[in-house]
């Protein structure tokens, strides 16, 4: 078997004397989704941004297929060009039509022409249920609408890798729903995806490995059946029944 | 992928009750009745200020100093003359300030180690050209720069003045701009930079527009207040507005010819300002949900 794509060992991150990640090893193999689950402030989202060098590293390493993202030396803005991330917030830019939100990176980054990055972005909207969005502006749109559009354009440039921190989390229950079912779908379509979330019922799904996260490190991690089902650990069993006893 | 959308079918066969025909006519009514009380009060409020006005003691003296209609319509022909070079200064300056203002944003912004010699002056700049009474700037650039006898130093008052307009209010338009560029979220900058744009790109497409709409209202007042102050550049001799009002109200001891002037300005600062407020709100609308109608 190839070496996965996404390698992270020993990665450690604080905030000033605030211990957020100890010590985390975590493979993602190409084609898979992994799950990161965990309480809030557990470091799932610290995790994500330290892969995509929105932060920076206290120890450990980061690797992206035959880069170490890690390196002070990489050239961030081409290693960020191979993963793409959607937000909790959407993050989307207020000022730009949907559309131009989708073409900016394809166009701005990676050269294409705009009639071609434009048929490309309203492809991908109407797989998303957004044809009719492209040209209204982002705070017209319901949350899940954002959200799909944020995915779209994470997806515009064509990553390798894609993050999603917790992308659900902002939005009414019964909106939950069509995002859950975007990812459900790039999954299908091979793509491969860390994403921090609360949604077990989704994890155990859709998710090829779950990790549980505490005090910095993974505390437990296996298929989802296993971490879901039959939790070894006292503190993820404890974690579990406190989210499932509400839902 | 099915997704549900969330607007309802239309219904064509919808009549209003006449519950809501008699709410609307209430409305109707209502919004009657509050034009007319608007209109009567401001109309006794001025009809009241006109007779205090013209019951005053002074009122002949002022009327035929300052209201002399003979005076207006002799002097505003060479008044109006006057006013069309404040008119080119204002937008020669205008074209400068924004670049220079921008120039001045942008280096105090970045962190690239490469321009910190940059970032001092500009720091230094704007602490100075603040402080510095811009009539003070107008006396010391039109009076000081042609005493140097620089080669190629300009001689002409007007260009003279622009200079100092432009010294005197890039200071000030490069902060607004600073102030809009540190406005923005850091959230968007980082969405930006997560796509790979690099940071020329994230602050030329994401941070900057968002800057300009957070600050187009200051932004607009320092110009009407530069639209103002290009009357200051008459000290140093140009024949602009309030030069020639100057001239004309010494020669006919009467000061009409100076309300002439002022109504030049205002003429030009008010329909400045609606506009502003027209883009403004059309932005706003386009961006904001919520911006109303």
């Amino acid at each position: 078997m190839s070496e996965p794509l996404l390698r992270i060992r020993g990665v450690r991150k604080q905030y000033g004397s605030r211990l957020v990640l100890r010590s985390i090893d975590l493979d993602v193999a190409e084609h898979q989704v992994v799950c990161l689950i965990g309480g809030s402030g557990s470091g799932k989202s610290t995790l994500l941004r330290c892969v995509d060098l929105l932060e920076v590293v206290d120890d450990g390493t980061v690797h992206l297929g035959e880069s170490e993202l890690t390196d002070p030396r990489l050239d961030a803005n081409l290693a960020r060009r191979r993963i793409g991330i959607v937000f909790q917030a959407y993050n989307l830019f207020p000022h730009l039509s949907v559309l131009d939100n989708i073409t900016l990176a394809p166009r701005r980054v990676h050269g294409v022409p705009r009639r071609q990055a434009e048929a490309s972005a309203l492809e991908l909207l109407d797989r998303l249920g957004l044809a009719d969005k492209a040209q209204d502006h982002p705070d017209r749109l319901s949350g899940g609408q954002q959200q799909r559009a944020a995915i779209a354009r994470a997806l515009a440039t064509e990553p390798d890798l894609l993050l999603f921190d917790e992308i659900t989390s902002a939005l009414d229950p019964e909106l939950v729903g069509e995002v859950l079912d975007v990812v459900a779908d790039l999954k299908q379509r091979g793509l491969t995806i860390l994403m921090a979330t609360h949604e077990m019922g989704f994890a155990r799904q859709v998710a090829d490995q779950v990790c549980f996260l505490e005090d910095g490190v993974i505390l437990e991690q296996g298929t989802a059946e296993q971490v879901l089902t039959a939790p070894r650990q006292q503190a993820t069993q404890r974690f579990l029944s406190r989210v499932l006893d509400h839902s | 992928m099915d997704f549900t959308t969330q607007a309802a079918p239309p219904d064509e066969d919808y009549r209003p009750s006449a519950r809501e025909r008699e709410r609307e006519r209430f409305r109707r009514s209502r919004r009657r009745r509050n034009t007319w009380i608007a209109a009567l009060c401001t109309l006794f409020c001025l009809l009241a200020l006109g007779a205090a006005a013209v019951a005053s003691p002074g009122w002949e003296r002022v009327h035929s100093l300052f209201l002399n209609g003979a005076e207006f319509r002799s002097t505003l022909p060479e008044i109006l003359r006057g006013f069309w070079l404040n008119v080119q200064m204002f937008l020669i300056a205008e074209v400068l300030i924004l670049g220079l203002g921008l120039l001045i944003a942008l280096v105090r912004v970045t962190r690239a180690p490469g321009l910190q010699p940059l970032r001092l002056a500009a720091t230094v700049y704007v602490d100075v050209f603040r402080g510095v009474p811009t009539l003070l700037l107008v006396f010391l650039i039109g009076f000081g720069l042609p005493a140097l006898r620089l080669q190629g130093t300009p001689t002409q008052p007007w260009v003279l003045g622009v200079i100092a307009l432009v010294l005197s209010y890039a200071a000030y338009v490069g902060e607004v701009l600073r102030a809009g560029l540190n406005s923005v979220h850091p959230a968007q900058r980082n969405a930006a930079r997560a796509l790979g744009l690099n940071e020329r790109q994230t602050l030329r497409h994401v941070v900057l527009p968002q800057a300009v709409r957070n600050v187009l209202p200051p932004l607009l007042n320092d110009f009407i207040a530069l639209q103002k102050d290009t009357a200051l550049v008459a000290v140093l001799g140009p024949l602009e507005a309030l030069r020639a009002a100057q001239i004309k109200a010494d020669y006919d001891f009467n000061y009409t010819p100076y309300l002439g002037a002022a109504l030049l300005f205002i003429a030009v600062t008010i329909p400045l300002t609606r506009f502003a407020d027209r883009l403004q709100r059309r932005a706003a609308q386009r961006t904001w949900a919520e911006a109303g109608r």
